[in-house]
């Protein structure tokens, strides 16, 4: 306990290039580059799914067969595979990555279509016979009504990230991980502890943060605690009261 | 295939190593999650500190909560025990929701006519409500045994022995066949454990099939 509290008191710690600060911000960039990555090809896919019905069976399929591969394992392959392709510190980098996004599309894309088909088929049926496009059905009741489950995913796909992100330092990346592995590699118990405290409160703050934004976003009408019948509420604000 | 058969001894071993790591934890949660399920579902209030409570567990990587395990146990960084009971937070953490919301399922004619026949509270919950709710806490358990199977792999990063030991050193030394073998037998390893969890259900819920025979 005293080692960790050694390590996270020294200012030494605090600065430079391999210092708590930078290596915060790292571990954060390579996470949001992962989720945007990931949020552009599964948010449009998971919605068109949703819609249109199709691709239900290899959504399920994907969501529960990804979760069975081992991180670690994934994240070796794509290094040796594709490390020798690159040059330099992108060799580790975009490996890594890729694997992150990889990691990260199946929540998403799962959140994503989950929120779709949730939608209650009366409130489709209603936009339908007021003359809605399938396109004003999409984006005016669809993905309002889809909002809490494509952000629940996201945030699960935040947490998987942020958390695999600390296993990518061992593939010499940088980040927070950087201090659990080059602790471990230095016998620094101090530093390995001292890493994986912050890795956790790091942790623990992106989920409350993604847990804020999903309450702020997501229409009131929607997680009213008793609300029977999704959307019913948005659909009647879509009506003009005269 | 050349290296497999080379060293199906070392990997057979790492296998029994690697289930016992996962499915110990298994086991342990959710004998825990279910007393704390039931506190869950039987008073209202302490559901939200319950859920939300080991749900903020549940947030901590694995990595980290492996390294920091030793500073609550007092072991040393490669004892298994700092995986068994890091694997066992995880496991509570997914299976108090399941298990509270399994039971939340149970119908309530049911709970009423068990209450009617004379059933106390205590055998109630062992001979009708916890039965009723297997399917549900058994989907949760899988999800749970999938994702252990995973993450005793990240101990390896520490030196801890078991399956996850192929992909370090066969990433050490720039070899891609252990860490593909590895990948199989973790995969096979959390199949095999999900067919075993579907099969105890099916064992434990013969009114289902006898439902959908009649």
């Amino acid at each position: 306990m005293n080692l960790l509290w050694e390590w996270l008191a020294d200012p030494a710690h605090w600065q430079g290039a391999d210092g708590i600060p930078v290596r915060t911000l790292e571990h954060l960039l390579y996470s949001a580059i992962t989720l945007v990555l990931a949020a552009v090809v599964a948010v449009p896919l998971g919605l068109w799914i949703g819609h249109t019905g199709k691709g239900r069976v290899l959504v399920v399929n994907l969501v529960n067969g990804m979760r069975s591969v081992p991180t670690l394992g994934l994240l070796f392959v794509a290094v040796l595979v594709a490390g020798p392709l690159l040059a330099g510190n992108i060799a580790f980098l975009v490996p890594a990555i890729f694997v992150l996004v990889i990691l990260a599309i199946p929540p998403i894309l799962a959140g994503a279509y989950a929120g779709v088909e949730s939608v209650d088929p009366s409130a489709r049926d209603a936009a339908r016979g007021m003359g809605m496009s399938p396109r004003q059905l999409l984006f005016d009741v669809e993905i309002p009504c889809a909002l809490p489950l494509l952000f629940s995913g996201l945030r699960s796909a935040a947490l998987q990230v942020v958390a695999t992100a600390t296993i990518a330092a061992s593939v010499s990346v940088g980040g927070l991980g950087r201090f659990l592995i080059d602790g471990q590699a230095y016998r620094d118990y101090g530093q390995m502890a001292g890493g994986a405290l912050l890795v956790a409160l790091l942790a623990v703050l992106v989920d409350l943060v993604f847990a804020g934004v999903q309450r702020l976003v997501v229409s009131p009408g929607l997680s009213a605690p008793r609300a029977t019948g999704r959307c019913r509420r948005s659909i009647r604000r879509l009506i003009p009261s005269t | 295939m050349k290296w497999f058969l080379d060293h199906l001894d070392e990997v057979g071993s790492l296998l029994v190593t690697h289930a016992v790591l996962a499915v110990i934890p298994l086991v342990i949660g959710l004998m825990l999650a279910i007393p704390l399920g039931w506190l869950a579902r039987r008073y209202r209030g302490l559901r939200t500190p319950l859920v939300a409570g080991t749900g903020l567990l549940y947030t901590i990587p694995s990595l980290a909560l492996f390294i920091l395990m030793p500073l609550v146990l007092g072991a040393g960084i490669l004892n298994p025990l700092n995986v068994v009971v890091a694997l066992t937070i995880y496991t509570v953490a997914l299976l108090v929701r399941t298990v509270a919301d399994g039971l939340a399922a149970v119908p309530d004619e049911v709970t009423q006519a068990a209450t009617a026949m004379g059933i106390g509270r205590v055998r109630r919950f062992f001979t009708v409500d916890l039965p009723l709710a297997v399917p549900v806490i058994a989907a949760g358990l899988r999800v749970a045994a999938v994702s252990n199977v995973s993450i005793v792999s990240v101990a390896a990063l520490l030196g801890i022995e078991q399956l996850g030991s192929l992909f370090t050193d066969g990433f050490a030394r720039n070899f891609l066949d252990p860490i593909i073998v590895g990948i199989l037998a973790c995969m096979v390893l959390a199949v095999a454990l999900d067919l075993a969890i579907h099969w105890l259900t099916r064992v434990l819920t013969p009114w289902q099939r006898a439902g959908r025979a009649a």
